[in-house]
């Protein structure tokens, strides 16, 4: 099998903020990356560059064995964009931002108009087509900026955070229409803050941390590595934490994180709801007060503490930077 | 498709798309003509009754010519800030990831605002009409009137689309292009003769090419009193050619910085 996407110490600094840190990946044709990480992690910084908008200072990159910089202009007739937030002319209506996207990939008049039609239906926005794109909704938008980039039937898309800001019904039709894409045998490159959405989507991941790969693999070996299943606890009295700690010490295979101010313990765990009530049965007669028990998956939370040891919002606070853009006004 | 035949392509296809949101959004041109029709009346009957023109001429014959000059240039804000605004929403990002030409959005973007400009002349010209405002010369002549007036903006609204890749942001393109634009409509002899202007405001009026364009466009629909003295300076007495030199010397440095500046920017 083929490469789509290589990757090869990629490295990008913003003034003095360094974005990229050498970054090495690849992407199988056909198959769909899950690029995931928090905010200022780099993720968009990669897409940026492997979509032509922005250049390396160092490393290498190639989409469908074409050089992003030597190539760019046959790159970008290979490829489909969708940004972080929605770029869609909010004056043109559906079918006329569609249409204009056709005839600037030099589709002909008439092709670009029956590929707009097309996409259109597919994305459920027939109905909205004849309307300025002002009136959409976020998740409209977000439909409509997706068929946009997919016009020219694209060997290689990219989707920079494709639900961030979407309600949880819109996100759960962006992952059907995305998963449908992926079946269709586009190569895609997804970068997600969700750990639940590259799952989801992902065939493999690769997660960055301040502009470099801290772990790849399928869903599965990062779970793995993670640790499977939590058992978290919220109890009444913060007092009670350590001593439950040490009690439940023998289900886990690593030490509890406990929290003094929500009182909260978090156990990592093999095995599903044994468990859980193996801990109930320890904890009984103990006097201790459990207000909330229950089991949880590894969220992307428990990847970055378990990979670096410190948490995604030490990341996000580090800074915003310019790699990462923050819409004005954001999706409605 | 050749390259010069994609270029034409795409620019036509970001004109259209620029011209669509004005027809989408009339307050656009609304507004873009209704401020200069308040200039022309708060000038034609508010300071021209205290303006006088030497020559005899009426105050409306010479104010319009200003007028008009005075419109287009402040109309080409609209390229930088259109320009701003697109890379905010990020539609920049989109047409830079697009195999296009990469001129096209500039010149899309410029040549939309023309159309625009030859609209709001238009409105102009016949707001004129109503306060008094003539043409006196060959039908030809007028038309080269109009001619010098699109060009002039047509070179500032480059000047503009650098602003705005550069300064990002919409009303500060606004507010930071008008500290440069209106001393320079003002200080010419835009609104009054500038014979009586200090000495060092009276030079920078006479070699201001705002100034060149007011009186080429003054010449060329006779809005000039016949055997009058010539102006001073070679640039009054060559405004038409002197325009041109300007004209040509912005889009050559304007246009390659331009796209030059839009190959190399994005959306932050």
């Amino acid at each position: 099998m083929t490469d789509a996407i290589v990757v090869e110490g990629l490295a990008k600094r913003f003034g003095a903020t360094t974005a990229l840190d050498g970054v090495d990946l690849t992407v199988t044709e056909g198959s769909v990356l899950g690029l995931l990480g928090p905010n200022g992690a780099g993720k968009t910084t990669v897409v940026r560059i492997l979509t032509t908008l922005l250049l390396a200072d160092a490393g290498r990159a190639e989409v469908v064995g074409l050089d992003v910089v030597r190539d760019a202009d046959a790159v970008r007739a290979s490829i489909g964009l969708t940004g972080q937030y929605a770029a869609v002319d909010e004056y043109l209506t559906g079918f006329e931002n569609l249409e204009m996207v056709g005839r600037l990939y030099h589709l002909p008049k008439a092709e670009a108009r029956s590929r707009a039609g097309e996409l259109l239906e597919r994305f459920d926005l027939s109905g909205a087509a004849g309307r300025p794109a002002k009136t959409y909704s976020g998740g409209m938008r977000r439909r409509l900026d997706i068929a946009a980039s997919l016009i020219n039937r694209p060997r290689v898309l990219f989707l920079d955070e494709p639900t961030t800001g979407l309600d949880p019904r819109s996100r759960l039709a962006m992952w059907e229409f995305i998963a449908e894409l992926a079946d269709g045998g586009t190569t895609i490159l997804l970068t997600t803050q969700y750990l639940e959405e590259a799952d989801r989507l992902a065939d493999r991941m690769v997660v960055i941390d301040r502009g470099r790969v801290i772990a790849r693999g399928t869903g599965d070996d990062l779970k793995a590595q993670v640790g499977g299943q939590r058992l978290e606890f919220t109890l009444g009295r913060a007092a009670d934490l350590a001593g439950v700690a040490a009690r439940l010490r023998p289900l886990a295979f690593e030490d509890a994180r406990t929290d003094e101010q929500t009182r909260r313990l978090s156990l990592p765990v093999r095995g599903g709801t044994e468990v859980l009530a193996e801990a109930l049965r320890l904890l009984e007669g103990s006097g201790v007060e459990v207000l909330d028990v229950g089991l949880r998956r590894p969220d992307l939370d428990d990847v970055f503490l378990t990979l670096t040891g410190h948490a995604t919002e030490d990341a996000a606070t580090d800074d915003e930077s310019p790699a990462e853009p923050v819409p004005a006004g954001g999706p409605r | 498709m050749t390259t010069l035949a994609m270029s034409v392509s795409d620019s036509l296809t970001i004109t259209r798309r620029n011209l669509i949101k004005v027809k989408r959004v009339p307050d656009l041109i609304v507004f873009a003509t209704l401020s200069p029709i308040m200039f022309v009346l708060l000038f034609r009957y508010v300071f021209g009754s205290a303006i006088p023109v030497p020559g005899g001429l009426s105050y409306a014959e010479f104010l319009l010519p200003g007028i008009f000059a005075q419109t287009v240039i402040f109309g080409s804000t609209l390229t930088g800030a259109s320009l701003a605004e697109d890379l905010q929403k990020g539609l920049i990002d989109r047409f830079r990831s697009l195999p296009m030409a990469r001129s096209a959005v500039l010149v899309g973007r410029t040549v939309a605002d023309l159309v625009l400009n030859v609209l709001t002349i238009a409105v102009m010209m016949i707001t004129g009409l109503l306060v008094g405002w003539r043409i006196h010369t060959s039908i030809g002549e007028a038309i080269l009137g109009v001619l010098l007036l699109l060009t002039f903006a047509y070179a500032m609204s480059w000047v503009m689309a650098l602003v705005g890749l550069l300064v990002r942001t919409p009303e500060v393109v606004n507010n930071a292009s008008f500290i440069v634009i209106f001393p320079i409509t003002f200080i010419a002899n835009t609104f009054v003769p500038i014979d009586n202007f200090p000495s060092v405001l009276k030079t920078f009026a006479e070699w201001n090419p705002v100034s060149a364009v007011v009186q080429g466009s003054r010449e060329l629909f006779g809005n000039v009193v016949p055997g009058a003295p010539e102006p001073s300076g070679w640039a009054l007495q060559n405004p038409v050619l002197y325009v041109f030199i300007w004209v040509a010397v912005f889009l050559a440095v304007f246009v390659p910085l331009a796209v030059r500046t839009y190959r190399r920017t994005a959306s932050r």
